[in-house]
């Protein structure tokens, strides 16, 4: 299986995905802008983000809300902003697909004219409120700010969120905001995906006719940071929480490089499922933790390696730390079983085949085109993405797991409950968050 | 790739936006259904293309089958299904799943309990006879009995933490009292505690039945293969499910103004609502439409007003939670605490604006009723929506052209049907709220709203 397509590169550097799929009466349109938080400097975080919540507030020749106009007309369309990208689309039915190229190419031509102060300020309050309600309010919230912020050195790019800091959202200022949108919202940093039930030779002029004129900008170009660990880097800090919880924490491959599918399958086979070493030991068996994950979380310039568990009462973050580190230092000893492998492979081309059934939205095809498209230059990945799981080994998994994850060299997290900070793992420094 | 033809040299017209096109025709397709000895429906939705099935078996007995006291056992008789059967052991029985690349869960909510199973192709025969091991003879073991209770109540204690659950919580509480619907389905500490092995094995007895079962495949499948495999599978599965739930009464509205304090908490999480329709409704349409309007969308008045026009919120929304008896008219938001009273002023008037005193107008209902139907096809794109879609008509006795009929039904909707059915199903006197929160922010606040004295609840006592 793969995703039949083809790319074209418009004058001004446009890059449009077409894919036809007649399956539904639907199209997708997915638009990523190659951009995201690591395009940001210290002191100035959160603008991406915030930057992708005024994309919805009206451009210069429709100044009112994205949204009514397309809901109209029967879609649905959200939105994402992460490290490294980016994206905006649109599931419209094929009679809207003109409506959705208009707005979609009005606000990348057009957004400036219609930025208000007002706009501005209404949305940073909302993104204020989102940051409350998805980190600042929720139980281990704000963990994955402490654990960035000692993963990377302060000038490398992934040493914040995506969400940013409140001081920085709240010292944000519109021109800032129009100098973000002058560089990284052009034609040449931008990929288009159409999926569905079109044309391709139609929609290709379709998408040329809104898109060709606009000026075509310049890439936004490779952001290069190395980050290197050191030692064991131990912290913790308190939080609104019943039970303590312990997050390790390691430097690991970008996404496709070497390595990056090795621990992917590594995470799984620790973490993923009862049958899992991680839970059946701890959850199962040893009975001292509620619950255990673990994640390969690989982007564009670097990625880390994540196992978190949470202590069962009566039990201390030093016993998961003592049997984390025991699993994954016999799987760096004796690797997978043969077993553990096999599963792998059926699980990845299951989960590819799933991704296969749905055009639009998150992860649906026109967004991995696009993510293969952006991050590679290459469109056709589908089937070697998948072939990359095909290809681990027991070998080249467990050196995977012996290189990267080194206990001598990582991120020891504990977050505990209030006032409690005793129950933090030994030797544990108090980190900054907010 | 290849070089892009010149774009037409035709400018864009800038000075209105296009007029969508005519809808393309789309045929839901038609569910074959047989029924086996032991009375489980089998049904089939074909839908080919990707290699992939989805097997959803729906169990028509849910959290609202709780005995009084048993609290949360219909939840840990769903959590216990794949716990082992016969021989193999709970870590086995996942192991096989794993072998299969299966995607397998089990939901249980008030009315149903539902396991779903999706695999490629290949593995169905495999993955029916797994499901079937699953729900018809998992073995409930006492020693798995006993850790899968432990986790459930780690994770209420846990849940006291989380805002959005606590408030879930304190607010089905107030809404249905001792009513079937008024606990959620996990239950409480005390509940949970006084459970044993037997109470699990007399529900999976008396309520895991194929005589208030569905088992719907759907994606790439045929009813024959499906119908043949499922009989084999299941063919030793008999009984009856035993009572339905028992429709008791729901409490008088009492005061309506309560506060869980969250001490130094930056949101208040918000419930406002009270019990309204059930899902056989003959308005359920037009309340569709209506909550489209009120809250059911990005640009319904509630989330224009509390996050477009104020800013007070990262999102807000309203439902009918329709349910086969009365389910709840809720409307929810986290807010930030300084703008707490204001945000449930804005909620509440918006709520009674629409019964009346600013009713909707022809161009809110024709963005609601557009925003229903014409984008209607995209619900019905891959195997689990099939088997979703499907499992709405078993669940709440649909009629097999209710998805082919749904969009003319919605079109038929008049603004005066929404204020009709919004005045006889929601009404502001009777409205609780309930607030997650910092009380000390917010108490003075929230006592000047007219509501009466705000009730404290203890976090502790939800």
């Amino acid at each position: 299986m793969n995703i039949s397509f083809s790319k074209h590169t418009l004058a001004n550097g446009l890059d449009v995905l077409l894919h036809e799929d007649h399956g539904c009466p639907i199209v997708a349109v997915n638009l990523w802008y190659h951009v995201g938080s690591k395009n940001e400097q210290p002191g100035h975080t959160g603008f991406a983000h915030l930057f992708e919540h005024l994309m919805f507030e009206g451009s210069q020749h429709y100044d009112r809300g994205y949204f009514e106009p397309l809901q109209g007309a029967g879609a649905t369309l959200n939105g994402s902003t992460n490290a490294d990208r980016t994206n905006y689309w649109e599931v419209v039915p094929p009679g809207a697909l003109d409506l959705a190229l208009w707005m979609e190419s009005d606000r990348m031509g057009y957004l400036l004219p219609a930025l208000t102060e007002a706009k501005f300020a209404n949305q940073r309050d909302v993104v204020l409120n989102e940051r409350r309600q998805n980190y600042e309010n929720r139980p281990y919230g704000l963990a994955p700010m402490a654990l960035l912020a000692a993963l990377f050195p302060p000038d490398h790019p992934y040493h914040w969120t995506t969400i940013g800091e409140i001081a920085d959202l709240q010292a944000a200022h519109l021109d800032e905001v129009q100098a973000f949108f002058r560089r990284y919202y052009r034609p040449a940093n931008a990929s288009i995906a159409l999926a569905g039930d079109i044309d391709a030779e139609d929609a290709l002029d379709l998408v040329g006719r809104y898109f060709g004129n606009l000026d075509p900008g310049e890439p936004a170009g490779p952001v290069r940071v190395p980050a290197t660990l050191a030692r064991d880097v131990r912290i913790r800090f308190e939080d609104r929480v019943e039970l303590p919880r312990l997050y390790l924490a390691w430097l690991s491959p970008a996404m496709f490089a070497d390595g990056d599918a090795d621990l992917d399958l590594a995470t799984d086979l620790l973490a993923n499922g009862k049958m899992s070493r991680l839970y059946r030991r701890l959850v199962f068996d040893e009975r001292i933790a509620t619950d255990v994950s673990a994640s390969q979380n690989s982007r564009e310039i670097a990625g880390y390696t994540q196992i978190t568990a949470t202590a069962a009462p009566g039990h201390t973050l030093e016993e998961l730390e003592h049997a984390i580190l025991e699993e994954v230092a016999r799987l760096a000893l004796d690797g997978p079983t043969d077993a553990e492998i096999e599963r792998g492979r059926v699980q990845a081309e299951s989960q590819f085949m799933l991704r296969l059934q749905t055009v639009g939205g998150f992860g649906g095809k026109s967004d991995q085109l696009n993510a293969y498209n952006v991050f590679l230059g290459d469109p056709a990945y589908f089937d070697r993405d998948l072939a990359r799981y095909q290809d681990v080994i027991a070998a080249s998994l467990k050196q995977a797991v012996s290189r990267y994850l080194d206990p001598k060299r990582r991120v020891t997290l504990s977050v505990v409950p209030q006032g409690r900070v005793a129950l933090a793992a030994a030797g544990s420094e108090p980190a900054v968050v907010s | 790739m290849t070089p892009a033809p010149a774009p037409r040299t035709a400018q864009v017209d800038r000075s209105r936006l296009p007029e969508p096109g005519p809808a393309r025709p789309f045929t839901f397709p038609r569910i074959e259904k047989s029924t086996l000895p032991n009375g489980l429906r089998v049904w089939t939705v074909p839908h080919p293309g990707v290699p992939l099935v989805a097997f959803t078996l729906l169990v028509r007995r849910g959290a609202a089958t709780d005995p009084p006291g048993k609290e949360g056992l219909a939840a840990v008789t769903a959590d216990m299904l794949d716990e082992g059967s016969g021989d193999r052991s709970a870590i086995e029985m996942h192991e096989a799943l794993a072998r299969l690349g299966a995607q397998f869960d089990t939901d249980i909510g008030s009315d149903a309990t539902v396991a779903s199973l999706t695999v490629l192709t290949r593995f169905a025969e495999r993955a029916l006879g797994l499901l079937s091991d699953i729900v018809a003879r998992p073995a409930l073991r006492e020693q798995d009995f006993l850790r899968v209770r432990q986790l459930r109540l780690h994770r209420l204690t846990q849940l006291r933490d989380m805002p959005g659950a606590l408030a879930d919580r304190a607010f089905l509480k107030l809404l249905y009292g001792a009513h079937p619907y008024g606990h959620p389905p996990i239950g409480s500490e005390a509940s949970l505690t006084a459970m044993t092995p037997d109470d699990v094995r007399a529900f999976h007895a008396g309520a895991i039945r194929p005589s208030v079962a569905t088992l719907i495949a759907a994606g790439d499948c045929d009813h024959e293969t499906t119908v043949r495999l499922a009989a084999a599978a299941f063919a030793d599965w008999t009984g009856s499910g035993g009572p339905d739930v028992n429709p008791t009464g729901v409490p008088a509205p009492g005061p309506r103004l309560h506060v869980v304090p969250r001490p130094k908490a930056p949101q208040s999480e918000l419930r406002i609502g009270q019990v309204s329709a059930a899902r056989d409704t003959p308005d359920y349409h037009a309340l569709v439409v209506a909550n489209t309007i009120l809250g059911g969308q990005f640009v319904s008045r509630i989330n224009l007003n509390l996050r477009e026009d104020k800013g007070l919120t990262y999102g807000a929304r309203s439902a009918f939670e329709f349910r086969r008896l009365s389910g709840p008219f809720v409307l929810q938001a986290g807010v930030q605490t300084s703008g707490t009273a204001r945000a449930i002023e804005e909620a509440i008037n918006e709520i009674a604006g629409i019964r009346g005193v600013r009713p909707v107008t022809d161009a809110e209902l024709a963005l609601g009723i557009a925003a229903l139907t014409r984008g209607y096809a995209r619900n019905f794109e891959t195997a689990d929506q099939f088997g979703r879609a499907a499992l709405q008509l078993a669940l709440y006795d649909l009629p097999d052209d209710y998805f082919a009929q749904f969009v003319t039904r919605v079109e038929q909707v008049a603004t005066d049907d929404v204020s009709r059915v919004m005045t006889r199903y929601v009404d502001p006197a009777r409205l609780t709220t309930l607030v997650v929160g910092d009380v000390e922010a917010i108490g003075q606040d929230l006592a000047r709203l007219g509501l009466g004295e705000p009730v404290i609840l203890p976090a502790e006592s939800v």
